[in-house]
């Protein structure tokens, strides 16, 4: 079963439908990486809130996918997985180290808008650091 | 539904399959979704391990009742080349393709029950279980 | 009444079956007719054992009335799916009032005492009879028995668990003190069925509030060991697979101490020293700034 892959802008959105074999998980990735290519992505969401299993080798594709964009200038985000599915993760060691996670698609699109922002103007630091506050008691920058 | 199951393991669709069946007769013996989880991922991992070392091997799953406790016993049994080093195999970290180890360790923490039994050249057995917390 | 089985059954299995059918119905109809006494007889026995102390005569008359029919209806029908279901619900009046299980093992065995002396007594003149009857009497007495205590028992289990599973929730509570900041305080011994309840529940929290950011304060946690404190290492993993970021504080002298013997790598964790620094640190985080209002600049 294929993963579709929309196009958003500068960024790649996979939404993951369902439990995929192994081989579905290499098309995917394989589909992302050349898709980066073409589009000239600037970012990928990986949207697994459909996944009722991430195991190990699930993982290590998520994690080239990270880093195999990385290298073509694209940032991944993996968004959507469940608390049970976290739960299970880490007790088998997997936790996605080095590869950045995001509550869902709202969020991952907010990370990668912050992160892939023109800052030129702004220096090095795109993370964490999306402009000062605005002024008030509270307020609350984007992140 | 039956309260067991034996589900030939030859390419990665039974991969799914044996979890989504490890799933639903976890479901029906009463576990919580934290627990059906683990225990779809550990079928999954034992799964994958067949298909990539030994090619194929079968996966049971069965429910029972011992003195009170009720749980899911899992058997994944191959013969592959089995393991040479079971000890090394059961340290974090272990592998033998390239990366990806065999995972038991982490089986092995997500279940409540693990047992391996392995010989070089004959095969590997492995038996894990999840009992019902009361 | 003895009849004979007919063809389809096998002579021998079905007379059998059929004379002792015919005997716990010859029993059954003893009890109803004796009730009212056999039932006194009990009630005096119970309270001349000292069991149920905790009930009045009252009470233990009106239960023992219940029991009574319930256990020849179990009798009479061999189902006991009316007498589970009584005693699950005697338990459940019971046993907050401090109900001990040995006392209601020994009410029903006391039952069956009286019941049984009352047999020896009608059948005394007919030793072959009181045999047959005893023999019928005795497989659905213990299996009523049984019913009874384990009826209670996991009764009682169930409650326990109900009673552990409440304390739990209100040690471990996920507060949310700004839009997007939930903080955990921990309190009192970990264990790692506690370590689980509270990982969950802070997962289940950090999506319903769509948490960017947890303050885990462990202050009250008075010792660590390394499985401990691997479970701390996983929660914080595990939160940062659904976005939110972890600061853990109040790690005691002791505790950060223990932790840098037994080696447990804490350099993936943000750690600040107690929770108001943490809760600082959680809004810097988040964009805020704390303003004096009286400082506080115009609004734009």
């Amino acid at each position: 079963m294929d993963v579709p892959v929309l196009k958003q802008g500068p960024f790649l959105i996979a939404t993951v439908q369902s439990a995929l074999t192994d081989a579905d998980l290499a098309q995917m990735r394989r589909l992302l990486i050349e898709q980066v290519g073409k589009f000239r992505s600037r970012g990928v969401i990986v949207d697994v809130t459909a996944v009722d299993v991430l195991d190990s080798y699930a993982c290590r594709t998520l994690r080239d996918i990270a880093h195999m964009t990385g290298f073509r200038g694209a940032a991944t985000v993996i968004v959507g997985i469940h608390p049970e599915l976290a739960f299970t993760m880490v007790q088998l060691g997997l936790s996605l180290e080095g590869v950045a996670t995001a509550l869902d698609l709202e969020e991952g699109l907010a990370y990668l808008n912050a992160r892939t922002r023109p800052t030129i103007a702004r220096g090095n630091s795109p993370r964490n650091s999306a402009g000062p506050p605005r002024n008030g008691t509270h307020t609350r920058g984007k992140r | 539904m039956a309260s067991a199951e034996r589900i030939g393991i030859r390419s990665d669709r039974d991969i799914l399959l044996a979890r989504q069946r490890g799933r639903e007769l976890g479901r029906s013996v009463g576990f919580v979704a934290t627990d059906l989880t683990l225990i779809a991922t550990a079928i999954s991992e034992l799964a994958r391990n067949i298909v990539l070392y030994a090619r194929e091997g079968v996966i049971e799953l069965r429910v029972v009742t011992e003195d009170s406790h009720r749980g899911l016993v899992i058997v994944a049994r191959d013969h592959g080349p089995g393991i040479v080093d079971v000890n090394r195999a059961m340290q974090d970290g272990y592998s033998t393709s390239g990366g990806l180890g065999l995972g038991l360790p982490g089986v092995k923490r997500l279940m409540d029950g693990f047992e391996i039994h392995s010989r070089a050249g004959r095969g590997t057995t492995v038996q894990i279980a999840k009992w019902l917390r009361t | 009444m003895v009849t004979r089985g007919t063809l389809q059954q096998p002579a021998v299995g079905a007379t059998g079956t059929e004379s002792a059918i015919a005997l716990l119905r010859e029993l059954v109809a003893h009890l109803r007719q004796n009730r009212t006494q056999l039932r006194e007889e009990w009630a005096r026995r119970i309270t001349e054992a000292e069991l149920l102390t905790a009930m009045t005569k009252e009470e233990i008359f009106a239960e023992a009335t219940s029991v009574y029919d319930n256990y020849v209806e179990a009798l009479e029908t061999g189902t006991f799916e009316a007498l589970q279901s009584y005693s699950r619900n005697l338990s459940e009046r019971i046993i907050p009032r401090g109900v001990e299980t040995h006392e209601v093992v020994g009410i029903v065995l006391l039952l069956r005492d009286v019941l049984a002396r009352s047999l020896f007594a009608k059948y005394q003149g007919d030793f072959t009879k009181l045999n047959r009857i005893l023999d019928a009497y005795e497989p659905a007495a213990n299996r009523i028995a049984n019913t009874v205590a384990v009826g209670f028992v996991q009764e009682r289990e169930r409650i326990i668990r109900e009673q552990q599973e409440a304390i739990r929730e209100l040690s471990t509570p996920v507060l949310q003190v700004r839009e997007r900041l939930l903080i955990l305080p921990i309190i009192g011994v970990i264990d790692p069925q506690r370590a689980r309840q509270l990982t969950e529940q802070l997962l289940r929290g950090i999506r319903t509030n769509r948490a960017k950011v947890v303050v885990i304060d462990i202050t009250g946690v008075a010792a660590m060991d390394a499985a401990v404190a691997n479970h701390l290492v996983q929660t914080v993993d595990a939160s940062r697979l659904l976005g939110a970021t972890v600061i853990v504080t109040g790690l005691s002298p002791e505790i950060a101490q223990t932790l840098v013997t037994i080696g447990v790598d804490l350099g993936k964790m943000t750690t600040v020293g107690d929770l108001q620094g943490g809760i600082e640190e959680a809004e810097r985080l988040l964009g805020y700034k704390v303003l004096p209002l009286v400082e506080s600049p115009v609004e734009a």
